[in-house]
């Protein structure tokens, strides 16, 4: 395949290297270049450590990867249900991937509920693989199927396994002393086993793990490694499985390095550890458990021995007041939610941008309003971290754009709330967060200086030895970060106005009026790096322009366009307050300016209000991420304009 | 001084402190005749007796007149946010065991808007003394009726009659699991000081109820509990290892500020009439932030300091070269 233009959007038969060649056992082993595979069961059937599993395996073998987690909001939905449906997609190719793909290759149906959920995303020609044993009458009947689809012709377009999962399963394990329950419940380890054998995957990570997962239930382990054996040999041995595939490993489309497989969360908690150290300042978090952000707060827990204290508080507003209580004694203060929280923190943020203390705020963004859809991604929280506060209260804004990135960006939410003095937003949402891809694991010298200095020193300029808390750097207008603690410096701020300067409460207008801008200026002044602009003929009329989660879509779509010829530059912004300073001049450089989001015109909003540029918007708010032959429809339509 | 170091503050034998050391710059702003005075004199003339150097010292406040407390102190301070001060403070003792941290809130910072960190604040039991201004009205908004104002209340919003039940702060407080809950009064210094020394003894969170005087808003609401003519039998002087009676002709029981079961001094806390002031518990149990900093102890013990490089690489790695 033109293995450099990802997703053609050809079928499964098509975009393949047909090449084929007869293998150990009579079984032939086919090379593909890049494969999507979707695991769906019932919630309670494992599928999201299934896919786990099969991507730990994946990025162990060194394919480029990117994965697509999708599950129903509530813990166990009504058993077999179209709403209990869970799911997990995987992307993995022998070339660089921006996506977890648009539409799976490979189904895995563990029950009819799963079969009739996903059916509409498979392209003709796609492999089914499903569990007979879950396809009763009963279990049909739930979601609406009179007839059985394995037999009635629904499937006619497809390449159907059918295995029967659970019976095999229960088969294999009838040794051992588990319960005929417990047997069943390891059908998801024999489907991971056939899998790992139908995609050549490594098994000894996944035997490694299940003995440490299950180390207090040797019984359990050795079941679980039985099954995935067993699903292993199954695939050898049986003669609907006629072929296997290879997708070599993507050397090429890697940096030299060290790799590991890294979902958002897991950066971003790594990202925090990493500024406590860089800075030389213990971690405080302050949180409330909320999805899709509660995982970062787990994680966190982990590492006391990092320093790292978290507190789960009784609800988002101590969560966030603990936090600044925290940075007020000198600690890196922190506070993770999504949405609901943000907007309950608002107040306490004010107030840290009152207090001018370092604060980081961070949002893993889900669809809204109110509730509205917890387990699934959104971008429409920007103008509520931009402009949610009372008062004249700007806050800088970085957002990641992978879940790899979500280390960088922490750190650098870091860099600017520890220089400037100021609370900072992090956006990242609910498909970075929990998607993961391959990451370079960086060396710690790699890593930037955070460190602060506190003050130790009265500095009043009046002569009287006193402390002035609001006498600012002339250069970053951050003012002095005095701990209790420190002699001498005693001093009181609140969430009154105050004069610039000595700290003291003042009604006085022109004081405020000078404050109010003093603020703004501070964060306007935060120093962002330029915005790289991919455009690689030089000649483009359109440019591509997203922010957060969607670089991958639309970088995959922008591909895609310049395949079929279209001349389009992407650009994509990690900083949404301040602006990189050469944003404006840049969006002027283009005839036009297309907005893709996943909200109602965010950012576009914000473009064209500050820079008064058509930026035209393309949005979608499904709770799911763009497809990349989507937006490669859209930047053609906006080519062809 | 030995109980103020078992609070986990550093006591300093040398420091010779006194209450004009504790005065800050700035221009004291309440209605002339109002009871936050008293708490500040009595305050100020109190913190001395800790021994505790004032940059190891801070307050937090939320909003309200009663508020405005940490402006006039000469140690650290912050005034926050309304109902908000139990959380900060919270971030900030489990952070820093070093620090002696107050805060001061009113009846409707602590109760109303607040009243969720309070509870929480109490059962976490933060090394935290929380000072409850009581005027039993709203002061800073100008007289509204507040969470303890008795019903039947005529105010600005309730013109004919305020509806609803007053909480009784302490029994609330006991309710949430409070180690230590007292009250005294605004007028009287020695009493007041009295419990101030206890509640700074006390390891964990710590409730102090101070009767003040709203003398624009609500004024006279604890006349009773200070004329002098009625005073004597409107009191009940807690003291600890001394007999009390809860009615007349009721049992003498033997103060223990040290029962573990809180149901004498919850009684304590709904009787009215007389009105008990003191120190009704003060139970130790282990302080939130203690055992949080021991437990990051206890983690390097084990697992020895973070090693950041091992962290990032996880145990599932492969090299592209
Ligand atoms: C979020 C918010 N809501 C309302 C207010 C207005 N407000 C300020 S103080 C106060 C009540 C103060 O009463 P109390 O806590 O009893 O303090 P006091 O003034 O009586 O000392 C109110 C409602 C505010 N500052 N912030
Ligand atoms: S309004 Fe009442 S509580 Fe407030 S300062 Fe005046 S007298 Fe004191
Ligand atoms: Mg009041």
């Amino acid at each position: 395949m033109t293995s450099r233009v990802e997703e053609t959007g050809s079928t499964f038969d098509e975009s393949h290297d047909p090449e084929s060649e007869p293998a150990n056992g009579g079984k032939r082993v086919r090379r593909l270049d890049r494969v999507v595979i979707r695991f769906a069961g019932d919630s309670g059937d494992g599928m999201q450590l299934t896919g786990d599993r099969f991507t730990s395996e994946t990025a162990g073998f060194g394919n480029d990867l990117s994965t697509l987690p999708n599950f129903p909001a509530e813990i166990r939905a009504p058993a077999g249900t179209l709403p209990g449906v869970s799911s997990f997609q995987l992307h993995f190719a022998d070339h660089d991937i921006l996506t977890p793909g648009d539409a799976p290759d490979v189904l895995v149906a563990m029950n009819p509920a799963a079969l009739k959920a996903n059916l509409a995303d498979l392209p003709r020609g796609a492999e089914i693989i499903v569990n007979t044993d879950e396809f009763t009458k009963r279990a049909l009947a739930k979601v609406g199927w009179q007839a059985d689809p394995l037999d009635d012709g629904t499937l006619a377009e497809y390449r159907v396994h059918p295995v029967a999962l659970t019976t095999l399963t229960v088969e294999a394990l009838k040794e051992t002393s588990l319960s005929r329950k417990d047997a069943e419940r390891a059908k998801n380890m024999f489907a991971l086993g056939l899998l790992s054998w139908m995609y050549h995957r490594p098994t000894e990570g996944t035997e490694t793990f299940l003995r440490a997962k299950f180390a207090k239930k040797p019984e359990i382990a050795e079941a679980n490694v039985l099954a995935f054996r067993t699903g292993w040999n199954y695939g050898e041995t049986t003669e609907s499985f006629a072929v296997s595939y290879e997708v070599a490993p993507a050397a090429r489309a890697f940096a030299p390095g060290r790799y590991r497989n890294i979902s958002g969360n897991l950066a971003l908690a790594y990202g925090l550890i990493a500024a406590s150290r860089q800075s030389g300042l213990p971690l405080f978090l302050g949180s409330y458990p909320i999805t899709p952000a509660s995982d970062i707060l787990h994680e966190l827990s982990k590492h006391k021995n990092f320093g790292v204290r978290t507190f789960q508080a009784e609800d988002e507003i101590a969560g966030i007041g603990a936090a600044l209580g925290a940075a007020f004694g000198g600690a890196l203060g922190v506070t993770t939610t999504s949405g609901p929280g943000v907007a309950l923190k608002s107040e306490t943020i004010g107030l840290a941008v009152s207090l001018e203390l370092p604060l980081l705020v961070v949002d893993i963004q889900r669809g809204g309003p109110s509730t509205g859809l917890p387990t699934k991604t959104e971008q429409a929280d920007l103008l509520q971290a931009m402009f949610g506060r009372n008062g004249e209260a700007p806050v800088p804004i970085v957002a990641p754009a992978s879940p790899g990135e979500c280390f960088t960006m922490a750190l650098e939410a870091a860099r600017i709330a520890l220089a400037y003095r100021t609370p900072v937003f992090l956006l990242s949402d609910g498909y970075l967060a929990n998607g993961s891809e391959p990451w370079r694991v960086p060396e710690v010298s790699e890593l930037p200086d955070l460190r602060v200095e506190f003050a130790t020193e009265p500095n009043a300029p009046d002569g009287s030895g006193g402390f002035w808390p609001y006498l600012r750097d002339p250069q970053t207008l951050a003012r002095p970060w005095a701990v209790p603690g420190t002699p001498g410096l005693e001093h009181r701020i609140g969430g009154i106005e105050k004069q610039d300067g000595t700290g003291n409460i003042s009604y006085d207008p022109a004081n405020h009026d000078h404050m109010v801008r003093t603020r703004q200026a501070k964060v306007d002044g935060v120093s962002v790096p330029d915005l790289a602009v991919d455009d690689p003929g030089g000649d483009a009329g359109l440019l591509v322009l997203g922010w957060g989660s969607t670089f991958g879509p639309i970088a995959a779509g922008v591909r895609r366009a310049r395949a079929a010829g279209g001349r389009v530059a992407q650009a994509h912004l990690r900083y949404l307050n301040p602006f990189p300073a050469n944003l404006g001049e840049l969006l002027r450089r283009y005839d036009r300016v297309l907005v893709p989001e996943m909200n109602l015109g965010q950012l576009a909003m914000l473009l064209r209000a500050r820079y008064l540029v058509d930026a035209r918007s393309f949005t979608q708010v499904s709770g799911m991420p763009f497809k990349a032959a989507q937006l490669a429809a859209v930047i053609s339509e906006a080519l062809d304009d | 001084m030995t109980e103020i170091k078992a609070t986990g503050v550093t006591a300093n034998g040398a420091l010779k402190l006194t209450a004009k050391d504790f005065k800050s710059d700035q221009e004291v702003r309440w209605c002339p005749g109002c009871g936050d005075y008293a708490i500040l004199a009595a305050v100020q003339g109190f913190l001395p007796e800790l021994g505790i150097p004032r940059e190891k010292i801070v307050f937090i406040s939320g909003i309200g007149c009663s508020s405005r407390f940490p402006y006039y102190l000469s140690t650290y301070g912050m005034h926050s946010i309304h109902g908000r001060a139990p959380a900060i403070a919270t971030g900030l003792a489990s952070s820093r065991p070093d620090l002696s941290v107050w805060v001061i809130t009113g009846d409707g910072d602590a109760l109303s808007i607040g009243g969720n960190h309070l509870i929480h604040a109490l059962r976490r039991n933060v090394n935290l003394k929380i000072l409850l201004f009581n005027n039993r009205i709203y002061g800073l908004t100008k007289g509204q009726y507040s969470p303890t104002s008795e019903p039947g209340k005529i105010t600005k919003s309730t013109p004919m009659g305020s509806l609803d039940e007053p909480f009784r702060p302490l029994s609330l407080a006991l309710g949430a699991e409070a180690g230590f809950v007292a009250r005294t009064i605004d007028s009287d210094r020695q009493h007041l000081t009295s419990v101030l020394r206890a509640a700074a003894q006390h390891q964990g969170t710590a409730l102090v109820e101070i009767y003040q005087n709203c003398n624009i808003f609500n004024d006279g609401a604890f006349e009773v509990l200070k004329d002098p003519a009625t005073r004597d039998a409107a009191l009940l002087r807690l003291e600890h290892g001394q007999p009390y009676r809860l009615t007349p002709d009721g049992e003498e029981i033997v103060h223990d500020v040290t029962d573990p079961d809180p149901t004498r001094a919850f009684a304590l806390s709904r009787l009215t009439e007389p009105t008990p002031i003191g120190v009704l518990r003060a139970v130790a149990r282990p302080a939130y932030d203690r055992q949080l900093n021991a437990q990051l102890d206890q983690a390097v013990a084990e697992r020895g300091e973070g090693d950041l490089s091992a962290l990032l690489s996880g145990s599932d790695t492969w090299m592209v070269r």
